[in-house]
C-alpha cells in the first residue's frame, strides 16, 4: 500500500486527527502562556511588563475565541458537539474540554478584561455620542461609577481574578496535555511529564507571541519600543525554554534509557519520517537557535536595533519550533503502527475539510480578532493617558 | 410411519416455539434493545470469544462474513470490524516477525513462493476484545460507547460526535470511522444475532472452528472446559484491558 511501510493494523490506514489537531493545542499554548505572562505583572508586580499587559490579555482573548473552532470543524457531527456539555461523560478526559475552556473564558479572561478595561470603557462611553454611545453602554453594563473606591475595587477584584486565573490557565493548558499523556495504547503519547511539558511549551509560546506582537505593534503605530520590557520579557521567555527543553530531555532521555518495546519504532520514525520537523525544526532551529540567541544578548551587550533584530528572530523561530513540536506530538503519534512494526504516512490535503487552507485561514483569525479587539479596547498605556487627560 | 409423525410434530412444535421466541424479542432487537427482549436477559450473559491459532487457516471466510453480515464498507480503505493476519517469525530473531494482512485478508492470503527456512507461520484473526476495562469507553466523551450488561462494547451511533478519541484509545486497532456515518464503527459481536441465540457471523462462517463465541456465564458452555484444559492468553496484556477474547496457541511475536 503507498505511504505504508512495514504492518501497520488494517484500521490504521487514514490518520484520525489532522493539521487542524494540531492548530488546537498550538492555539490553547498560546492562550495559557500569554496570560501566565500578563499575570507577572499583576500577581508578581514585575513591572516591567507593564506595557504588554493588556495586549497580552487581548492575545489570550482572541487565541482563545478562536480555540474551540478547528476541533468543532474536525468532529464527524459537530452538530451533537453541545452534547459534551449537556451529557458529558465524566470517565473522558475529552469530555472537560468545554468546562475548562468556558470557566477559562467567562470566568477568568472576559471578566479580568472587563474590570481592568471598566475605567476605560465608561470614559469612552462619556465622550462619544449617538450609536457609539450605544455601542458603549452594555460594554460597561451600564455602570458609570469610576469613583475613588470602585476603581479600588476593580483592581482588587482584578487581582484576584488573576490569582485564579494563573491555576486556571495552568489547568487549560495541562489539560490538553493529559488528553494526550492519558492514552496509554499510544507510547508516544503516554506519558505522566505530557502535561507538564504542554505547560511549559505553552507559556514559552506564549511569552514569544507577545513578544512578537508587541514588537509588531510597535511598528505599526510608528512609537519607540519599551527596551527594559523587551529585555524582561526576553529574560523570561529564555528561562522558560530552559525549563520547557530540560522537560523535554528528560522525557527523550527517560525513553532512551528505559528502551521499552516502543523503542525501537519510535527511534526508527524520529531518524525517518520526523527527521525534519523533530530534529531539524522543533530542537535546531525552534529551540537551540533561540535560546543560544538570547543567550547572546545576555552575554554581549549589544545596540538596540540589534536587539530587536534578534528577539524578533528568537521569538518567530520559536513560535516555528513549538508549532513543530505539536506537530511532531499529534502528527508523529499516530505514524506508526500500534504494532510497532509499520509505519504509515500523514497527506495534508489543500482545501479539504480538514486540509491546509482551512488550517491558516482558522490561524489568521486570531489576528482578525485582535486586529478589532485592540481598536475597541486600546490596550497601549499611553493611550489611556491621553484619555484621562481629555476628560 | 409412526416415528417420521413424531419427529415431525416434534420439529413442528420446536419451530414454533422458536419463532415465537424470535417473535418475541424482534420488536425489541429492531428498537435497538435487544436486551429489554423478554427472551434475552442482558445479565445472564458475559460474552467472549475464543480463537485457537493451529486451527485457523487464513481463508478469510470470517472476514467476508462480517462485511455481508454487518455491511461494512468493502470498497473504502481502513474499514474492518474482524481482520486476519498472517505472521511469519524467523526463529532466529523472533522479534522482528514479518506480517501482512491484505485487505484485512479479505480475499485471502497470496501463497508465498519460497517459504524461508527456519521460519514458522500462521494466522492470527483479531477482532474487537470487548474489554472488560475498555479504554474506547473510558475516553469517549459523551458516553455513546458503552458497556452493555452482557459485557458487549457498544456504540451508540446517534450520539457518537465522531471526534475519533476512542479510535486513538484503543491499543489493538479495532476502530475505525464509518465513511457513511461519519461515526466510530467496530465489531458487536453480532449483537442482533447472539441476542437471538445465533452465533456471530464469522463463527458461523469459519470452516475449521478457530473461532467460538464464548458465554461466560453459561455453566454449560464449553469454554470453561477449554480454558481449564489450553493455555490461553489475551493481546498484549500489559494494557490491563480485561480483554475478553482468548487467543489458543498464540505466539509471544504476536502483537
Amino acid at each position: 500500500m503507498p505511504g505504508v511501510d512495514g504492518f501497520i493494523y488494517p484500521n490504521e490506514v487514514e490518520l484520525q486527527w489532522s493539521i487542524l489537531i494540531v492548530l488546537y493545542p498550538f492555539l490553547t499554548g498560546l492562550v495559557a502562556g500569554a496570560f501566565i505572562l500578563a499575570s507577572l505583572e499583576r500577581v508578581f508586580n514585575v513591572a516591567a511588563v507593564k506595557p504588554t499587559y493588556r495586549l497580552a490579555l487581548l492575545t489570550a482573548l482572541s487565541f482563545l475565541l478562536v480555540a474551540p473552532l478547528p476541533l468543532q470543524m474536525h468532529l464527524g457531527h459537530p452538530e451533537r458537539a453541545f452534547e459534551m456539555l449537556l451529557t458529558p461523560h465524566r470517565e473522558s478526559a475529552m469530555a472537560m474540554f468545554g468546562f475548562v475552556y468556558l470557566w477559562y473564558l467567562m470566568a477568568v479572561l472576559v471578566l479580568e478584561i472587563w474590570f481592568d478595561y471598566r475605567k476605560d470603557l465608561v470614559l469612552a462611553r462619556r465622550a462619544s455620542t449617538g450609536w457609539k454611545r450605544r455601542f458603549y453602554g452594555p460594554l460597561t453594563l451600564w455602570s458609570d461609577d469610576i469613583s475613588e473606591r470602585a476603581l479600588a475595587l476593580d483592581d482588587r477584584i482584578g487581582r484576584t481574578i488573576t490569582i485564579i486565573g494563573v491555576p486556571s490557565a495552568f489547568l487549560l493548558h495541562g489539560y490538553v496535555g493529559f488528553i494526550f499523556g492519558s492514552i496509554k495504547a499510544n507510547p508516544w503519547w503516554s506519558t505522566p511529564l505530557m502535561p507538564v511539558v504542554f505547560l511549559f511549551s505553552a507559556i514559552v509560546s506564549g511569552i514569544a507571541a507577545v513578544m512578537v506582537l508587541y514588537m509588531v505593534f510597535c511598528r505599526l503605530r510608528h512609537v519607540s519600543m519599551d527596551m527594559l520590557c523587551l529585555d524582561t520579557i526576553a529574560r523570561y521567555l529564555f528561562f522558560a525554554f530552559l525549563i520547557d527543553f530540560s522537560l523535554e530531555m528528560l522525557d527523550l532521555i527517560h525513553r532512551l534509557y528505559e528502551a521499552d518495546e516502543s523503542l525501537r519504532a519510535l527511534d526508527f520514525m524520529v531518524r525517518t519520517k520526523l527527521l525534519v520537523s523533530h530534529i531539524v525544526v522543533q530542537i535546531g532551529l525552534g529551540t537551540f537557535v533561540p535560546i543560544a540567541l538570547l543567550a547572546l544578548t545576555f552575554a554581549v551587550r549589544f545596540r538596540d536595533r540589534v536587539r530587536i533584530g534578534i528577539y524578533a528572530t528568537a521569538g518567530l523561530l520559536t513560535l516555528i519550533g513549538i508549532f513543530a513540536m505539536r506537530w511532531n506530538v499529534v502528527i508523529g503519534g499516530q505514524l506508526f503502527s500500534k504494532s510497532f512494526l509499520g509505519y504509515t504516512t500523514y497527506k495534508l490535503g489543500f482545501a479539504t475539510r480538514e486540509g491546509l487552507l482551512p488550517a491558516i485561514l482558522i490561524m489568521l483569525l486570531p489576528f482578525v480578532f485582535l486586529a478589532v479587539l485592540v481598536r475597541v479596547l486600546p490596550p497601549w498605556t499611553e493611550g489611556a493617558k491621553e484619555a484621562t487627560a481629555k476628560v | 410411519m409412526d416415528q417420521d409423525r413424531r419427529d415431525f410434530l416434534l420439529n413442528a412444535g420446536k419451530l414454533i416455539v422458536l419463532t415465537g421466541a424470535a417473535s418475541l424479542a424482534w420488536d425489541s432487537v429492531l428498537a435497538g434493545t435487544p436486551e429489554t427482549a423478554p427472551n434475552y436477559r442482558a445479565t445472564d450473559h458475559w460474552w467472549g470469544m475464543i480463537i485457537d491459532i493451529d486451527e485457523c487457516i487464513g481463508c478469510g471466510n470470517c472476514v467476508r462474513a462480517c462485511k455481508a453480515e454487518n455491511h461494512v464498507p468493502t470498497d473504502e480503505p481502513g474499514c474492518y470490524r474482524t481482520w486476519v493476519e498472517r505472521y511469519q517469525v524467523p526463529v532466529d530473531d523472533l522479534d522482528r516477525p514479518r506480517v501482512d494482512s491484505p485487505n484485512g485478508g479479505y480475499d485471502g492470503f497470496p501463497v508465498i513462493d519460497q517459504p524461508g527456512e527456519g521460519i514458522k507461520s500462521f494466522f492470527v484473526p483479531k477482532l474487537c476484545n470487548h474489554c472488560v476495562h475498555s479504554p474506547c469507553v473510558q475516553v469517549c466523551p459523551v458516553g455513546a460507547t458503552f458497556d452493555g450488561p452482557d459485557g458487549v462494547v457498544l456504540i451508540d451511533k446517534s450520539r457518537c460526535v465522531g471526534c475519533r478519541y476512542c479510535v486513538q484509545a484503543c491499543p489493538y486497532g479495532c476502530r475505525f470511522i464509518d465513511p457513511r456515518t461519519k461515526t466510530a464503527d467496530k465489531c458487536t459481536l453480532c449483537y442482533h444475532r447472539i441476542t437471538k441465540g445465533l452465533t456471530t457471523a464469522c463463527c458461523e462462517a469459519c470452516p475449521t472452528g478457530a473461532r467460538q463465541l464464548v458465554d461466560l456465564k453459561n455453566p454449560k458452555d464449553p469454554v470453561h472446559e477449554f480454558l481449564r484444559t489450553h493455555k490461553v492468553h489475551v493481546l498484549k496484556p500489559h494494557m490491563a484491558t480485561g480483554a475478553k477474547v482468548y487467543y489458543n496457541a498464540l505466539d509471544g511475536a504476536v502483537r
